[in-house]
């Protein structure tokens, strides 16, 4: 670590490793800085797999501000094209989702094939036969898929998504056991903005201190065993630095493998459930879906734009230095019980989303960040907490208590890192 | 099934006289008198994606039975929620109602609402089609279901910290 390298001095006077100026939230110019070097030079997350399930099948995404398009091939080879065609950079896609068998530009009809390729070009006898087709494809980025994560970048000599994820894999492959053993598809999403910087939200998914307190009146609207077993500043959770700017904030220790402790008894608010299911399914496989469908205990948080957060995935999307868009992505199990898939659905509602019972208090808190930062310049924002008590790992983590903000640190180590190349 | 066959079919009148005591009461914040419109099994829901039917199969924004709507009131008067502290000020207007279907015991009323938001010096709308199922029972009208599908449902919205 160059930490004192003489690359960045004005960005020294901006961040320390453990408290930072609030400018890095209300900077225009650090907000154009960071679209390009921190979203062009790393994986960025565009798509869970079951989002394109078969060949033709497309959505809409950002990498950073560049609009693109995730498609899956006849061969299902997935491509992540910019969203602008060769001829005059209209987009060739305004759907959010769907399936097509290629994209026609809609301003002079220029044609392009699953894979990018340039096909079609109408009248091209005005190009007198200089019109190399083979030079226009669409501008495609480089794609790589982790555990149905598929990520996408415009850097060709990166490392691969397998080392960029580090630390990480281990804790993304036990959030994937939600599935219980089906496996995990993606049932729709919420999408809202606040009026706040990206950054807000990304420290958020690696904060447990704020939990007991804005989710309040959630966590008043649960059932009292249920209310009792979120109580998360008491379960001896954690956070740690996976390396690379990830982080994982486990809350809830009991639950970092769903397929332990199958014998434990099913909570209460799972009983009808649990009946339910029992109709079709042996115990051992009504337990294991039932735990399943309660969720992870923790969050994984990937920089920088994705977290696999208990029991759905979090993805944040920089609209303006000072409006940021979020969704919260609902999963179950593909082919698994309606009835489990369901209670998925219904618990997603009771907390995400403009309606929910949480995500608009987050937005709140978010917002009220954002305004705060206006004040006072030359006051830092503190990512402090837990810093005296941290340990090193076996693996070599470092590691703090549950609401620590070891995970800021960590994520914002890898931005001035990557603020600083 | 006409089982009161003395009893007249719903008209339209009576029908949208029912849907602006809800919106009344709503805007005025009397929830208890609100939660009392509801029949057995009501279900109060706000989809996300436009023309789904199948509501229980997918996400939405929210899908509320009885015990879910008391939660949501309780969430709006007890002060633990910061994006509910104060409560949203609205005031909704409903317009081109139609009477889709309707006998004695009940009718499908479709109509168009426009809910203006106010808070923390922020001014907002909210457009929809509403649709609503509603019953006959002995103490008059009762909301069977209420549908409130936004225009924008699609799209990325701000918190909201109030009944649609
Ligand atoms: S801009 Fe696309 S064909 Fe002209
Ligand atoms: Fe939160």
């Amino acid at each position: 670590m160059d930490m004192q390298s003489a690359s960045g001095p004005a960005l020294d006077r901006l961040i320390k490793s453990d408290r930072a100026r609030a400018q890095l939230y209300t900077d225009p110019t650090i907000f154009e800085t960071e679209m390009h070097k921190v979203f062009e030079n790393t994986w960025v997350w565009v798509a869970h797999a079951s989002e394109l399930p078969d060949p033709g099948d497309f959505k809409t995404a950002q990498v950073g501000r560049h609009p693109v398009i995730v498609v899956r091939d006849r061969e299902g080879v997935v491509h992540v094209h910019v969203n602008r065609c060769r001829h005059r950079a209209a987009t060739v896609c305004e759907q959010r989702k769907g399936k097509t068998a290629s994209f026609v530009c809609p301003y002079h009809g220029w044609s392009y094939a699953l894979d990018g390729s340039l096909r079609g070009v109408p009248h091209d006898k005005g190009y007198d036969g200089s019109l190399d087709k083979s030079q226009f494809p669409l501008r495609s980025l480089r794609v790589e898929e982790y555990a149905g994560l598929i990520f996408a970048t415009f850097r060709t000599d990166i490392e691969p998504l397998h080392d960029f994820l580090a630390g990480a894999r281990k804790w993304i492959d036990l959030f994937m056991k939600q599935g219980a053993g089906y496996p995990v598809t993606t049932l729709g999403e919420h999408r809202f903005r606040f009026a706040g910087n990206w950054k807000i939200q990304m420290e958020n998914t690696t904060d447990a201190y704020h939990f007991p307190l804005v989710h309040k009146s959630f966590l008043t609207a649960l059932d009292k065993q249920t209310e009792e077993s979120m109580d998360v500043m008491s379960k001896g959770g954690f956070v740690e630095d996976l390396g690379n700017g990830h982080s994982v904030m486990v809350m809830l220790p009991d639950l970092i493998d769903l397929e332990a402790n199958l014998d434990a008894p099913i909570p209460e608010r799972f009983a009808e459930l649990a009946a339910e299911l029992a109709q079709t399914h042996t115990d051992l496989e009504v337990r294991r879906i039932v735990r399943a469908v309660g969720g992870s205990g923790f969050n994984v948080n990937l920089f920088p734009n994705i977290a696999c957060s208990m029991a759905f995935f979090r993805v944040l999307q920089p609209v303006s230095v000072e409006e940021t868009e979020i969704r919260h992505i609902a999963i179950g199990m593909l082919g698994g019980p309606e009835a489990a898939n369901r209670a998925r659905l219904r618990m997603h509602e009771f907390f995400q989303g403009p309606m929910g019972f949480g995500s608009p208090d987050d937005a709140e808190v978010w917002d009220r960040v954002q305004h705060g930062a206006h004040g006072a310049d030359d006051v830092w924002v503190m990512l402090n907490r837990g810093e005296a008590s941290e340990q090193v790992t076996a693996e070599g983590h470092i590691r703090g208590e549950v609401s620590a903000e070891t995970g800021m640190r960590a994520a914002y180590r890898q931005w001035k890192r990557m603020m600083e190349a | 099934m006409d089982t009161m066959t003395h009893a007249p079919a719903i008209t339209l009148d009576e029908a949208i006289a029912f849907v602006w005591l809800e919106a009344d009461l709503l805007d005025h914040a009397e929830y208890d008198e609100w939660l009392s419109l509801w029949a057995d099994g009501g279900l109060y829901i706000v989809p996300i994606e436009p023309g789904v039917t199948d509501f229980a199969n997918v996400l939405n924004y929210a899908y509320d039975d009885h015990i879910m709507r008391q939660k949501r009131v309780a969430r709006l008067r007890n002060g633990q929620s910061i994006s509910a502290s104060p409560v949203a000020r609205t005031v909704r207007s409903q317009s081109r109602f139609r009477l889709l279907s309707g006998t004695a015991d009940g009718c499908e009323l479709r109509c168009a609402q426009i809910i203006s938001e106010f808070r923390r010096g922020t001014l907002r709308t909210y457009t929809a089609d509403v649709e609503f199922n509603l019953v006959r029972g002995p103490r008059g009208l009762r909301i069977a279901r209420k549908v409130i599908r936004l225009l924008n449902s699609t799209e990325a919205l701000r918190g909201i910290g109030y009944l649609l």
